[in-house]
């Protein structure tokens, strides 16, 4: 059992007069999934959060011990739902480096595509949540619109909306539909031409950016001290990203900026993750037009045995380096899998970035830290 | 670095390391004993290996392994780090106070396993509920209800 | 198959109308009358646990709107709201506050199983040591909702046969309340 009233009896805790003890409960509207925080307030000023996790806790590790290695990738989607693809990348990349499969052309092409514009997917609903948090409704609406775009593009081609499952260990599941050249092209026009909306609409805020600037702040030590990857280190200026550091698939052709800005606030956090958008579209601009003709995937054996021995593979998804470490006894099913998910190492840096400051800028911080809690709770 | 440069500087620090160079990273094999001392002055010493990603456990059947995988932002090299615990009575010492990541790690260590991490500042369940029985991650967990038995 | 029956020759408007001379007067009955009214203002709690919340907030914007059926206005706090959408996953932690959320919301109410999960413990059937094989273990479930997870249309096609029931009489609650007594 798990008894919220556990959590005041130990009134040692409480410390000085007037302090408050609140439930920010497991459901509450912003939208970022089920996560309990217990916020100790003296007015309206934080002193401690304590973050309480597991009630989103599908005991995935302890299930993948008895899937075969062409099972377990569906589970993964369904982890950080919001970056399925990436997800699926990162298993199908530690098997084929565990087997020694060689991928065709075709197939590392059009996996890139497909992540970057998950990427942007993500992007846009992390966005249009954030706005929602902050009170502002409109760029919801405005930015479902492009989500559905994208998700209609991924219908035709994958089968699904949401969690698809169409990277295999070797390539990919199925060719792609005739009309995904057309439709990405279309994307990529109207997302420019929304670019500007965006703009006026959040970025030039005033109401916005007052209350995202200097609120949060984590310097460049503490973001490496406290593990953090993805937007919420390079807006403090850490250099990490996956795609340039241990390049995979074909990122080491193709051109885009690693964007890091040195502030390390809620607004800057937010500017990483725009102009990544924009990265995103760059890179589909030079992919688009030339994939490759041929297979869409290699030859396997129809059940897969890694050798013995420890793996680890890792990608960079929408919020950060999400990592598969898998050591193998040599049978069919793994022995041990380990999920190193950005989530659970972004959260850890909350009660951090959050003491000291008013409960209205919680929302801020908490909003561009883009927290996935079934990431975090696996 | 090169391995062979890895290896010396590490043998100096705890000669009683042995090297395994199969997999794609050097791992390392120390005595739980040994391994404070070896992590604090990876971070600070020459190797300042600062990012600490990834802290878990495996169950072999006879012990219980601890693995740390530590890389470094200037010179992006990594390293595995393993030390065995013994399964009846897991004790180890937290690296917390290098690395401020390992806190979360460890407690689902902890609450997994069953190790036991000395001088830890907040060890307590972190993801099950608070009266869970049993550690569901090791490999003799019988849970009859709910039919798992590997 | 009485229900299909009965829905087939059921009326867009509850009562028959009778022409008299300055107007006309709808004779009906009370029930149908408040049941006709609160099925086509049915205020959702937002309740989501994992992927299918997402689907969810598709349905809840422009390309999929749900508020031209009277699900407009989605209440954070179970006082004030009428059915609640289970969307996801329930986990053993989880279980004590779905059930006191569902006990802290108003009578009437109903409820929508969203998703495989909530169905019945969806792709974590096997071997896992703390999902809830189905939220009807927890609270009564009015409307089943299959898919993993259920495009946008499936869930309106869910909403409009929740109301539906309630115009029938056919829901958990209605059912529950004719035997009191």
């Amino acid at each position: 059992m798990y008894n919220q009233t556990e959590i005041i009896k130990d009134t040692s805790e409480l410390g000085a007069e007037g302090e408050l003890v609140i439930n920010m409960g497991p459901q509450h509207p912003a939208t970022h999934g089920v996560l309990h925080l217990v916020v100790t307030l003296n007015g309206e000023t934080i002193k401690k959060i304590e973050p309480h996790l597991g009630f989103i806790h599908r005991s995935i590790e302890k299930m993948c011990e008895s899937l075969t290695y062409r099972q377990f990738i569906y589970v993964t989607s369904r982890m950080d739902y919001l970056s399925s693809h990436i997800n699926n990348l990162g298993c199908a990349l530690l098997i084929e480096k565990g087997m020694q499969i060689e991928v065709p052309e075709r197939a590392k092409y059009i996996r890139v595509i497909l992540s970057e514009l998950t990427r942007i997917a993500s992007h846009e609903l992390w966005l249009g949540a954030m706005a929602m948090d902050l009170g502002a409704f409109t760029p919801f609406f405005y930015a479902f619109r492009e989500r559905e775009m994208i998700t209609d593009i991924m219908e035709d081609t994958c089968g699904a909306r949401l969690t698809m499952n169409y990277i295999v260990p070797g390539g990919l599941m199925y060719d792609l539909h005739p009309d995904f050249q057309k439709k990405v092209k279309a994307f990529i026009t109207q997302f420019k031409s929304k670019v500007t909306e965006y703009e006026d609409l959040v970025t030039n805020n005033i109401i916005f950016q007052s209350r995202t600037k200097g609120v949060g702040i984590l310097s460049a030590e503490d973001a490496i001290s406290y593990g953090c990857t993805g937007p919420v280190a390079r807006a403090s200026g850490v250099s990490c990203d996956i795609r340039k550091i241990y390049p995979y698939e074909v990122y080491d052709k193709v051109e885009f900026d690693e964007v890091i800005e040195t502030a390390g606030d809620s607004f800057a956090r937010y500017i990483v993750r725009v102009k990544e958008m924009n990265q995103s579209i760059r890179i589909i601009e030079q992919l688009i037009d030339n994939i490759p003709e041929g297979d869409f995937v290699a030859k396997t054996k129809n059940v897969l045995k890694l050798p013995k021995g420890e793996f680890y593979s890792r990608v960079e998804t929408a919020r950060g380096e999400f990592g598969v470490y898998i050591v193998s006894e040599g049978g069919t099913t793994p022995h041990r899998i380990k999920f190193r998910s950005p989530g659970f190492s972004n959260l850890s840096v909350l009660n951090h970035i959050a003491a000291g400051g008013m409960i209205g800028d919680l929302m801020a911080s908490m909003g561009t830290l883009d927290l996935v809690i079934p990431d975090i709770d696996r | 670095m090169t391995n062979e440069e890895i290896k010396e500087y590490i043998s100096s620090l705890a000669p009683t390391a042995t090297y395994d160079e199969t997999g794609e990273w050097l791992n390392i094999l120390v005595e739980p004993t040994a391994l404070k001392p070896l992590m604090a002055d990876l971070r600070t010493g020459k190797m300042q290996m600062n990012y600490l990603f990834c802290v878990t456990c495996v169950d072999f059947k006879t012990h219980l392994t601890m693995v740390y995988h530590l890389s470094a932002t200037t010179h992006r090299q990594s390293i595995v780090i393993k030390a065995n615990v013994n399964r009846d009575t897991p004790v180890i010492e937290t690296v917390c106070d290098i690395w401020r990541t390992a806190e979360f790690l460890e407690r689902e260590v902890f609450e997994m396993f069953g190790v036991n991490f000395t001088n830890h500042p907040d060890l307590r369940k972190l993801i099950l509920e608070d009266d869970f029985k049993g550690f569901p991650l090791r490999k003799d967990f019988e849970d009859p209800i709910n039919m798992i038995k590997l | 198959m009485e229900l299909k029956e009965k829905i087939a020759g059921k009326e867009p408007f509850p009562g028959i109308v009778h022409e008299t001379p300055g107007g006309g007067i709808v004779v009906s009955t009370f029930d149908s009358i408040i049941n006709w009214a609160r099925s086509n203002s049915l205020w959702p709690l937002s309740f989501a646990t994992s992927c299918c919340g997402i689907e969810m907030m598709s349905t809840a914007s422009a390309k999929y709107d749900f508020s031209r059926f009277g699900f407009e206005v989605a209440r954070a706090s179970p006082r004030q709201a009428d059915v609640i959408i289970i969307a996801g996953t329930i986990v053993n932690k989880m279980a004590p506050v779905l059930k006191r959320l569902y006990d802290q919301m108003a009578d009437p109410k109903y409820v929508i199983a969203m998703g495989a999960c909530a169905i019945s413990g969806g792709p974590f059937f096997y071997n896992t040591y703390s999902v809830v094989k189905g939220a009807d273990h927890i609270i009564p479930v009015d409307v089943y909702i299959p898919g993993c997870p259920p495009r946008p249309e499936a869930l309106l096609h869910s909403l409009i046969a929740l109301q539906e029931k309630i115009k029938l009489g056919m829901t958990r609650e209605q059912i529950r309340g004719e035997f009191k007594v």
